[in-house]
């Protein structure tokens, strides 16, 4: 009912929107959707994506950009997609109508893959900095972009550092029987039985349950070295617990689903020492003067997503200047090709729209906080400290190149 | 073994709570024969407001038992107060409609109250502040933690003082009067509206101290944790026999450790490589110390509930339901 109501109060606004911007044209502005939920439980982590794109687009404007030889003005749209693929959709095509020439979004992949095929239609490019399903960019759209990992980079990544840090001689994989959660697991069994590690049959919960003790029981007469859960942290949580409760010793890695701090409250002591992955690297190993910047402007670290929404805006507007074009069928191509140096290093695109050589980033738990102990790049494992004085000092010297870009 | 003896213990931890809630489905049914599909809301909004206390009451300095027990407190008195507005409200007006009428209504007062619930405490999952710290002891090669002796013996408790409530006081005489037939027990002088509603506030009052058994064995409160555990407290009242008090005590008991050793054995019984006869026609597939299994601990729901349809089908009435016709 309530979402009935959401959902007319959306049609209307994409109504009045859509007669709105038969008004205005050629003025000069650029619009630049952007997409994230900025309402509900992770409506947090939109505004944070919405604030990286927002800065991007700012910064553009005060250089003074021109486009064919006219100055132009960069916009930014910001819409709330409730991270509910109906939302999504519907926000998607009051974008389209709104004439935007290129989007940033959507933050969930669950959100970004029924609206890709709206943009696709369109002909709109879209850039998501966050969403990591691996559907997302195998649907054949040329307009479809990511500047994150992806979900099936991320099991390898977690396995590959648990074989080779742990070297555990027998792992047991557990899964929530969801798409996300079978599917990372899959990659995990795939990546350790190639390293020559046993791996025990699967053992499958569900997406709401609470009671592992059954399966951990039995788990700890397999004695396993360590235990890999595919699934979000509230199962991931409980499982945890009661596997320290019932005296399983094991290392126990997640993938990014359970990679929040949440982990400590859900498990209490029993999270120290969990490791987990995350797609992309964590905000705070990005680019220094993003970071400054980003502070200066909206009084907050950035926490999530952010550095790559707002490479997503800024290679866009990047791929415009180069085709010297807002026309999306113009300018394209050259986003397709782009290689581009930003906050979270360098960019490029593979012939799907997946970033090329993007990092993932391993964390464990400790005292409380999930903490970030290494980045996988290339199947190369950097510690962490390493990485972050790689990425400064790789950044610094290129700094004159990226500001003539 | 102790794997096995593992296995009896989560089993008799997990049945413990499901034979507390069963009793507030067979108690009601007992009396009005009305199965009150809310009831497992009821639990979870125990679990939700000892969550909300716990938090307020973490950071006092508080000793945790004092904490818990102020929760509870807390918990059992708002739980009673939706046990009776449901059967005030919702049931009582209904009481002479066709039973299917009641029925429905329960169903939509389960509906009510979660999205109630989900309005107060959100959709979140709420991880349950974990303020008493959790001992581990050994015992013949089975862990059992102290939230677990303690969540079997309040049961063990608790189900007692329901028994001796029952049988051995004026309430429970008229409480059985009126299960037995309601018009006479109006004429004896009991009084049917109270005698109702009394059950439903015992029921809830039980609820809620399963619901805070629930939130500090899981760690885990959210909004829809009552659907699940009401559908098998509901399940193992069934299976003991709807409308026996001792029935419901003993089906919770018996799911709980058939749901743990099922989860824990199934896999194993399944895998058809561990089958002498089998194992030979899949060679191929079974090479080496490969598993072909058919049914993973995935399962484990499942087969609680073959277990519950055989009992049904060769004992229709559940394990210590009586044999009468005339009472479903």
């Amino acid at each position: 009912m309530e979402r009935k109501l959401i959902i007319t109060g959306v049609v209307a606004a994409v109504a009045s929107m859509a007669l709105a911007g038969c008004g205005k044209k050629d003025d000069g502005v650029i619009r630049i959707g952007h997409v994230a939920p900025l309402t509900g439980g992770i409506a947090h982590l939109g505004k944070d994506n919405e604030n990286g794109a927002r800065l991007a687009i700012e910064e553009a404007n005060a250089a003074k950009p021109t486009l064919g030889g006219k100055p132009v003005r960069f916009e930014i749209i910001a819409e709330d997609d409730q991270a509910d693929p109906k939302v999504g959709t519907t926000v998607a095509q009051k974008l389209v109508d709104a004439k935007v020439v290129g989007v940033v979004g959507h933050l969930n992949s669950g959100v970004s893959i029924p609206a890709s095929s709206i943009y696709n239609q369109a002909g709109i490019p879209v850039i998501s900095g966050s969403s990591t399903n691996p559907q997302l960019t195998e649907q054949g759209y040329k307009t479809q972009f990511r500047v994150v990992g992806r979900d099936d980079q991320q099991g390898p990544a977690v396995a590959s550092y648990l074989a080779a840090t742990r070297k555990p001689k027998v792992v047991a994989v557990v899964d929530d029987a969801t798409a996300y959660g079978e599917g990372l697991a899959n990659e995990v069994e795939k990546t350790l039985t190639a390293a020559g590690i046993k791996v025990l049959p699967r053992e499958k919960g569900d997406d709401k349950k609470t009671d592992w003790k059954a399966i951990v029981t039995k788990l700890r007469g397999e004695k396993p070295d360590a235990v890999f859960y595919g699934g979000m942290d509230a199962t991931a949580g409980p499982l945890l617990k009661q596997a320290r409760e019932l005296g399983l010793t094991a290392v126990f890695a997640f993938g990014d689903g359970a990679c929040t701090d949440k982990m400590k409250e859900l498990a209490g002591n029993a999270a120290e020492g969990l490791l987990c992955s995350q797609a992309g690297i964590p905000a705070q190993a990005a680019d220094k003067k993003f970071l400054d910047a980003y502070k200066a402007r909206f009084n907050v670290d950035p926490i999530l997503y952010a550095p790559f929404t707002y490479d997503a805006a800024n290679l866009l507007i990047a791929a415009m200047k180069k085709a010297d074009s807002a026309d999306p069928a113009k300018y394209l191509p050259d986003l397709a090709k782009i290689e581009y140096d930003g906050a979270t290093g360098h960019i490029a695109f593979d012939a799907k729209g997946d970033r090329k050589d993007a990092e993932m980033t391993i964390f464990t738990m400790k005292s409380g906080k999930i903490e970030p102990i290494a980045v996988i790049k290339s199947g190369r494992t950097i510690p962490f400290a390493e990485f972050t004085g790689a990425a400064a000092s790789a950044t610094a010297a290129p700094k004159p190149a990226t500001a003539k870009k | 073994m102790d794997i096995f003896l593992q296995q009896l213990v989560n089993g008799l931890t997990l049945g413990a709570v499901y034979a507390v809630v069963a009793l507030g489905y067979t108690m009601v049914y007992g009396i009005i024969q009305l199965i009150n599909f809310a009831h497992g809301e009821v639990v979870m909004i125990g679990a939700m407001v000892a969550f909300t206390i716990i938090n307020a009451l973490a950071g006092s300095g508080l000793p945790p038992i004092v904490i818990v027990v102020i929760a509870t407190g807390c918990a059992i008195p708002v739980c009673m107060l939706v046990g009776y507005a449901m059967e005030r409200f919702a049931y009582r007006p209904l009481r002479r409609a066709p039973r299917l009428a009641p029925l429905i209504t329960a169903i939509g007062v389960s509906i009510i109250l979660q999205h109630l619930a989900m309005m107060v405490w959100s959709r979140n999952v709420l991880a349950f502040p974990q303020i008493i710290r959790t001992e581990t002891y050994m015992l013949a090669g089975a862990a059992i933690t102290n939230v677990q002796i303690v969540i079997i013996a309040i049961s063990i408790a608790m189900m007692a003082a329901l028994a001796w409530l029952v049988y051995g006081t004026r309430l429970g005489t008229a409480m059985r009067a009126t299960a037995q037939n309601p018009q006479v027990a109006g004429l004896m002088g009991v009084d049917i509206n109270a005698v109702i509603a009394s059950t439903f506030l015992i029921g809830a009052a039980l609820a809620a101290v399963a619901g805070v058994m629930v939130g500090s064995y899981y760690g885990v409160a959210q909004y829809t944790m009552g659907s699940l555990l009401g559908l098998k407290a509901f399940s193992a009242a069934v299976l003991g026999g709807i409308g026996n008090i001792p029935g419901a005590m003993v089906g919770g008991v018996l799911l709980g450790v058939v749901e743990a050793l099922g989860a824990g054995y199934i896999g194993n019984l399944s895998d058809l490589c561990r089958i002498p006869g089998i194992a030979s026609l899949l060679e191929e597939r079974c090479r080496g110390d490969a598993h072909f299994i058919l049914f993973g601990s995935n399962y484990q729901d499942v087969f609680a509930f073959f277990v519950l349809i055989l009992v049904l089908t060769l004992r229709p009435s559940g394990l210590l339901g009586e044999r009468v016709s005339d009472r479903a």
